[in-house]
């Protein structure tokens, strides 16, 4: 970690920190925080202590602000994960409509239980809650896209996609992490 | 044909752009406001329309405005709850994916009569793509003036941003919803003060739904009286549907309020019956922690009257045979589906979901949720109907915020309706699971034709 | 509004005069004895603490004169404001009594229930109200939550499994200190106080998170196993100290000090807090000017066989004997 202090965010997103900063008051400047730590893990792959501390010198706020947040919010992660999360929603109505069935096939496609990434660090599975799809389901979101109306079919076609493009937009940028 | 305010234009090719919203009528409850409207003829017409918050609560909005502090000198916010998040609802993102400069029209007419000059779009981070509609929404009515400074020559100034969460459901409580939206993990605050006095950074503050804050621009068009003269009673105006399930066509549906719930479920121009010819169930109507009613009560309430789609009507009963309209979130059971687990998979969400802050909520939550677990899974003893009952009465009205209260409904309703399927659960462990989930449904008709 | 103004307010029948923007918990403390709740989280000297534990919870049978409709919930009167001619149950509410019951078991059902070998025991908040309000048996029958015990700082021990998550430690070290480093991290019953990151809490006060835990989930590392808190000998003790008030109470084992503490007063709470020097080197009996035995609730098992005067010779109760 320690060869690490020095990350920082290239120009852009640097602008992009103040253009969230300025959206409020001065002086509290910790509303832009939420915002930010996603960008860090778009840009940094996850949210390592570095990565928080970083955050935490840009909004001039203390570390232990950052990791209370950071550890509250079920989208942040502060271990490494794949390229692609794949989070298949298993709440009520996903759950009527064969979520499990779906949960289990990529377990087996993929060879990887609920919560943990393949061997070659491409895809993390997660099973979440309400995604606000009930309508469409069974569904999962990969960065930022919903896929609906799931089938096994659809999930192969899924999987080979993002296998041949691992890269799920995030806030607009590519998780080069 | 039902009348439609909201959706009115969705079907539109383009109408997510600002040119082609303009051209349908869009922006014209701003002009009529800022042009011949003070901004307590603007609170007026909502009070006037009846309109009631559409995030779950019901509470009338023209009051809910009337109470916001207006010290000297302070800025006052307006907040717009898009965190979206009880299961069975996905009303909002259909909206503002769909039509996003009806919201922002809304916030522009809303601010305006507040008196705010600053007002976010509180958004779950799960609708990121969402955000982005949004802000380019946003920036197109910047560019064509009317949002930033001295909007149409008015005099009235806003800026609106969209700020993110990051998964919790937690932060759609408007007091968890300000926490985090001051960069703080989503801690719901007790109440007094009220977010009307004290809200963001202390300042006085309202939350609106983005279906209530959108139906701000028909109310302001029309007039409250046109609004107040759809609906029912104290139920005016349209409202958003949800529906999910076993249903032919699950989808987002504007309803009049007073259609009943039978048309809603059975007509094609809904929810167009229950999937592959199978019975009905049961029915959670207005998102997951509203009570579930069983088949017999979904249409019908308890004393024979046609059950329909108001605040009013969906309550008839109270707990004890009535549910809520909630969120409108509709979710229809079929006769397959097994209560044990629904109620199970529910738990495990308000278990995942609760913030730890206060007691029973943090500890009764996961309680419920290993012990449904446990029935489920066929271990349970008959004592654990009695406990879950017992636990959920203990979090009941006894937690800092709703949430509580939003865990212990749907376990206290399955288990007053179907408390039947719980004892299968325990006296033929095995069946249910062998069934697919499936249980021995025909028990629950027969309980009801005897 | 008058600053004489008082507001009447009745607590299980026993009414009192107080000033407006009080608590009820507070209104009640002022009465005394069985209307006083309990409470687990709320510390008066804590800004923004209350609120989260439940155990407080009272019924409001009217609201006030002006508008008597009784409060449809239960509220939790450390951070509900009485108002003039509120009337308040508290032990005479059946609901109340349940409620709490209903709060206690939640607050047990993850607690390690490892009170022969914790060094809370005696001066334990938990155990009391267990003691006053719980059941006699739980019905929880999974795993515990459990964490490993780990060292912030060379004094203070968190033994995270036994915490409530009442948060006052976070309040203190946010007031009382120039910079908290430690926090309440994820959420729900996996909810922890934690720094996140190895580090040691070395800030001149901080020591009284030890007094504000009303559990033994931080403890003094000095005094960890040395005793239990009811073979010491608690005395008021003072010093001139450059950083504190110096005003402290030494629990001693015979002629040594076991252990430093600021002052609780009878609900637990410190009033004036101590430095860290103070707390943790200052161990000799030299150190301090001894002002006599520290006043112990009778209800307190730290006040047996602690005699606060000379007994006089002929006593009545010992005479009756």
């Amino acid at each position: 970690m320690e060869e690490n202090q020095n990350i920082q965010f290239p120009e852009d997103l640097l602008k992009e920190v103040n253009r969230i900063i300025n959206q409020f008051p001065e002086g509290k400047q910790k509303s832009a925080l939420i915002r930010v730590l996603h960008l860090a893990q778009a840009h940094f792959g996850y949210l390592s202590v570095t990565a928080m501390d970083y955050v935490a010198r840009l909004l001039h706020i203390q570390p232990i602000e950052v990791y209370e947040v950071a550890t509250f919010y079920s989208m942040y992660d502060t271990q490494p994960v794949g390229k692609v999360k794949l989070e298949v929603c298993r709440t009520g109505p996903c759950m009527i409509e064969g979520a499990e069935k779906i949960v289990s096939y990529i377990e087996n496609k993929l060879g990887i239980k609920d919560g943990e990434t393949t061997s070659d660090g491409l895809f993390t599975l997660k099973t979440v809650e309400c995604l606000g799809a009930c309508g469409y389901a069974p569904m999962l979101q990969a960065g930022e896209k919903f896929h609906e109306h799931l089938t096994e079919a659809k999930v192969d076609e899924l999987i080979e996609m993002y296998r041949n493009k691992p890269v799920a937009n995030y806030m607009g940028l590519e998780n080069n992490g | 044909m039902a009348r439609k305010l909201l959706l009115e234009n969705a079907h539109i090719e383009g109408i997510r752009n600002y040119d082609v919203y303009r051209k349908n009528g869009g922006y014209r409850a701003v002009e009529k406001a800022l042009k011949s409207m003070s901004p307590d003829d603007v609170v007026e017409e909502v009070k006037k329309s009846g309109l009631r918050g559409r995030g779950g609560a019901g509470f009338p909005t023209g009051m809910k405005w009337s109470f916001i502090a207006k010290p000297e000198g302070v800025p006052r916010h307006l907040l717009c709850n898009a965190d979206e998040s009880e299961p069975g609802t996905f009303k909002d993102r259909y909206l503002m994916e769909t039509v996003p400069h009806l919201l922002i029209e809304g916030m522009i007419l809303s601010s305006y009569a507040l008196g705010c000059n600053s007002s976010f779009i509180y958004i779950r981070g799960e609708y990121m793509y969402v955000l982005q509609i949004l802000e380019k929404a946003i920036a197109e009515a910047y560019a064509n003036g009317w949002l930033g400074k001295n909007i149409q020559g008015s005099g009235f100034d806003l800026d609106l941003f969209v700020s993110p969460g990051a998964g919790a459901y937690i932060c759609g409580e408007e007091t968890a919803l300000i926490e985090s939206l001051e960069g703080k993990r989503g801690n719901p605050r007790m109440k007094p003060p009220f977010p009307a006095v004290s809200g963001l950074w202390n300042r006085p503050t309202v939350v609106n739904n983005v279906e209530t804050i959108s139906a701000v621009v028909p109310i302001v068009n029309d007039g409250g009286d046109a609004y107040a003269a759809i609906g029912l009673g104290k139920s005016t105006g349209t409202k958003l549907i949800s529906a999910s399930g076993n249903i032919n066509r699950p989808g987002v549906y504007e309803i009049e309020l007073g259609v009943s719930v039978e048309e809603f479920l059975y007509s094609d121009q809904y929810c167009g019956g229950i999937k592959n010819g199978k019975k009905l169930k049961a029915c959670v109507p207005g998102g997951s922690s509203v009570p579930i009613l069983p088949h017999y009560l979904v249409c019908k309430t308890a004393n024979g009257e046609d059950r329909l789609m108001t605040y009013e009507s969906l309550s008839d009963g109270g707990f004890a045979t009535g549910s809520m309209l909630g969120s409108g979130g509709f979710i229809v059971y079929d006769e397959d589906q097994c209560i044990v687990r629904n109620t199970w998979n529910f738990s495990r969400f308000y278990h995942h979901e609760s913030c730890g802050q206060c007691s029973p909520c943090r500890e009764g939550t996961g309680w419920m949720e290993k012990v449904l677990h446990r029935l489920e899974y066929g271990h349970g003893k008959m004592e654990d109907i009695d406990l879950l009952w017992d636990i959920q009465r203990q979090i009941e009205g006894n937690t800092i915020c709703p949430l509580g209260d939003a865990a212990a409904w749907p376990v206290a309703a399955a288990i007053r309706h179907f408390r039947e399927e719980f004892e299968w659960h325990v006296n033929e462990p095995k069946r249910c699971l062998e069934s697919n989930y499936g249980l021995v449904t025909e028990k629950v008709f027969e309980k009801v034709n005897a | 509004m008058s600053e004489t103004t008082k507001f009447t307010v009745t607590i299980d029948g026993k009414t009192i005069e107080v000033d407006p923007g009080t608590t009820i918990l507070n209104a009640a403390r002022m009465i005394g004895g069985d209307v006083v709740p309990p409470a687990m989280c709320y510390y008066t000297p804590l800004k923004g603490s209350g609120g989260k534990c439940r155990t407080c919870l009272v019924e409001v049978s009217k609201g006030s004169e002006k508008d008597p409709r009784p409060m449809p919930k239960l509220v939790a009167s450390c951070s509900t404001t009485v108002m003039d001619g509120m009337e308040i149950k508290n032990k005479s509410s059946e609901r109340v009594v349940n409620a709490r019951a209903g709060v206690v078991e939640m607050l047990l059902i993850n607690h390690p229930l490892d009170c022969p070998v914790c060094d809370q025991a005696g001066e334990c908040h938990l155990q009391d109200l267990a003691y006053e309000h719980g059941k006699s048996s739980t019905r929880y029958e999974f795993d515990r939550r459990s964490f490993n015990k780990i060292d912030i700082g060379n004094y203070i021990k968190l033994h995270m499994t036994r915490c409530i998550l009442c948060y006052r430690c976070v309040y203190t070290a946010n007031q009382l200190t120039n910079q908290r480093e430690h926090g309440v991290l994820k959420r729900g019953d996996a909810a922890e106080i934690s720094t996140f990151i190895e580090k040691s809490l070395d800030n001149e006060f901080i020591g009284n998170v030890i007094d504000v835990c009303p559990v033994g989930a931080l403890t003094d590392k000095t005094f960890r196993f040395r005793s239990r808190v009811w073979f010491t000998k608690p005395m008021d003790v003072h010093r001139d100290c450059p950083t504190c008030s110096g005003k402290a109470v030494a629990w001693m084992i015979g002629d040594e000090i076991a252990r430093v503490t600021a002052r609780k007063d009878q609900y637990g709470e410190v009033k004036e807090f101590i430095c860290n020097d103070c707390r943790f080197h200052k161990k000799e009996k030299s150190d301090w000017q001894i002002e006599g035995p520290r006043h112990i609730d009778r209800t307190s098992v730290i006040s047996a066989n602690h005699y606060e005067s000379e007994i006089p010779a002929h006593t009545p109760l010992l005479n009756k004997a």
